[in-house]
């Protein structure tokens, strides 16, 4: 994984995150969902977000398992390189 | 029937966005003063932006309809004294808003996706901003109403539904206020192709109730949005008191799907369950607000209606449109009157139809021509008037409000 396509993921999220309404200063990689009010609303938005600009497929199953922001990016990294 | 006394319902707070600005005052002394708000043949909100009143978050959280109900009801709970603290137990406070379609605007935007982009780019939000409900969800999330909490469909009764719904909710005790209204924001491409191919929008783009050259409705956008207490609750707390909500009526006409009846039975019959409903006659009502759409059917019928209600005083009572300055509302337009109704009890004032000029053969009420009018009534009396709203589907819908 290179870190351009990473620093594109981050990219990715963030600015879905802050169009979803979290505040930019809030949003970091050890930030839960619920301490910027992103809820399973919003996962499903980012999910087709980061399918579109990354081809990458976030099932409902893998959201149980992200709970931050950084999880979130290293997940579709992760399934980025697979 | 003898009906058993039922508790009174008062008016505590109000709030409006309409295509007059935002605010509930804004509305009712625009109109009053003759000014009018079409642009190219509709009547937009064009002042309204929805993060100048709420959050990213909660602006796309929301359609337009539900964004002009939550601005509407922040104004209302402000003026009803309750944007610190809720008054009562949250559960013995509901919601009914009403609404005509819901987010149209949402649904044709999330169409045009699965058409262009396929079923999963459609948005997650769409179920949540489109269903009819969404407003009053909204509201109860808003403010943590907990109480009986839901939405009224009827088209364009349905903010007079609403309004008589939430004031019977609260007479048979099952919450002892309840915010209610009603929101529309159908201005989209779908719904005007749609009005216009059934021939009820006005190709001139002129809204003129009453007047014989009028030729359909303009259509207009807002919500409008009243706080409605138990009357002993509201004196409890000491509540700056604006209106009593004295009855309600509603029929159907079981007629036509879209025209109302030419006699105007179902709408007479709604006027005069309303003043029943108030223990009040015709010689007590001071102005109706009418639901005058500016469509030859509907002010036609209505004049009839009108005066098979309220007899000889038919001619006696000024009778005006709000839709001759904001066109048609649709679903909120019934709330949207109801605000500007009490308002204008409170000032004995009744606003005028705007743009009427040429009465139709046997249609020759008093449809105070283009100038607000006074009252005409008696110093120690409190000003009362009935508030009409009609439907497609044969939905009529009558409330009698009394000023404070």
């Amino acid at each position: 994984m290179s870190a351009t396509t990473d620093s594109a993921i981050e990219t990715t999220v963030t600015e879905a995150l802050k169009t979803f309404g979290a505040k930019e200063d809030q949003i970091t990689r050890d930030a839960t969902w619920d301490s910027i009010d992103i809820d399973s609303l919003d996962l499903a938005e980012l999910a087709q977000i980061v399918e579109d600009e990354h081809g990458v497929k976030i099932e409902g199953d893998d959201m149980k398992n992200i709970k931050t922001v950084g999880d979130a990016i290293d997940f579709i990294a992760e399934k980025k390189a697979a | 029937m003898q009906r058993r006394k039922l508790p009174d319902v008062v008016v505590t707070g109000i709030g409006a966005v309409t295509p007059l600005g935002v605010g509930a005052r804004t509305l009712y002394e625009r109109w009053t003063a003759g000014t009018s708000a079409f642009r190219d043949g509709e009547a937009p909100c064009d002042d309204f932006e929805a993060t100048d009143h709420l959050s990213t978050k909660e602006a796309r959280r929301a359609d337009r309809f539900t964004q002009f109900g939550i601005v509407a009801s922040d104004e209302a709970l402000r003026e009803a004294g309750w944007a610190e603290e809720l008054p009562y137990d949250p559960f013995r406070i509901g919601c009914v808003l009403g609404t005509g379609i819901g987010g149209i605007g949402t649904l044709e935007g999330n169409h045009d996706t699965l058409r262009d982009s396929g079923a999963r780019n459609v948005s997650p939000l769409a179920i949540p901003l489109m269903m009819s409900n969404a407003g009053s969800a909204a509201l109860s999330l808003r403010h943590g109403l907990k109480g009986p909490v839901y939405s009224v469909v009827s088209a364009c009764a349905a903010g007079g539904h609403a309004i008589g719904t939430a004031m019977r909710a609260i007479q048979c005790g099952d919450a002892q206020a309840v915010i209610t209204g009603g929101s529309e924001a159908a201005l989209t491409p779908l719904s005007r192709a749609s009005f216009a191919s059934m021939s009820a929008l006005s190709p001139t783009g002129v809204s003129r109730p009453f007047d014989n050259r009028r030729d359909g409705f303009v259509m207009g956008e807002g919500a409008a949005v009243l706080v409605l207490e138990d009357g002993d609750s509201a004196r409890a707390r000491g509540a700056n008191i604006l209106a009593t909500l004295r009855g309600y009526g509603a029929t159907g006409d079981a007629n036509h799907i879209t025209a109302p009846e030419a006699d105007g039975s179902g709408g007479a019959r709604a006027m005069m369950l309303a003043m029943a409903d108030a223990g009040l006659t015709p010689a007590d009502i001071d102005y109706v607000n009418a639901h005058g759409t500016s469509t030859q059917l509907n002010d036609r019928s209505e004049t009839a209606a009108l005066k098979t209600a309220l007899g000889e005083y038919a001619h006696k009572i000024p009778v005006s449109s709000t839709k001759s300055a904001i066109g048609h509302l649709l679903g909120a337009s019934g709330a949207v009157e109801a605000v500007a109704t009490i308002l204008a009890l409170r000032d004995r004032v009744a606003p005028p139809t705007l743009g009427y000029d040429e009465p139709e053969d046997g249609m020759d009420l008093d449809y105070v021509p283009n100038k607000a009018q006074p009252l005409q009534t008696a110093s120690d009396k409190r000003a009362v008037a009935l508030s009409n709203s009609f439907g497609f589907g044969g939905h009529n819908v009558t409330l009698c409000l009394e000023t404070a």
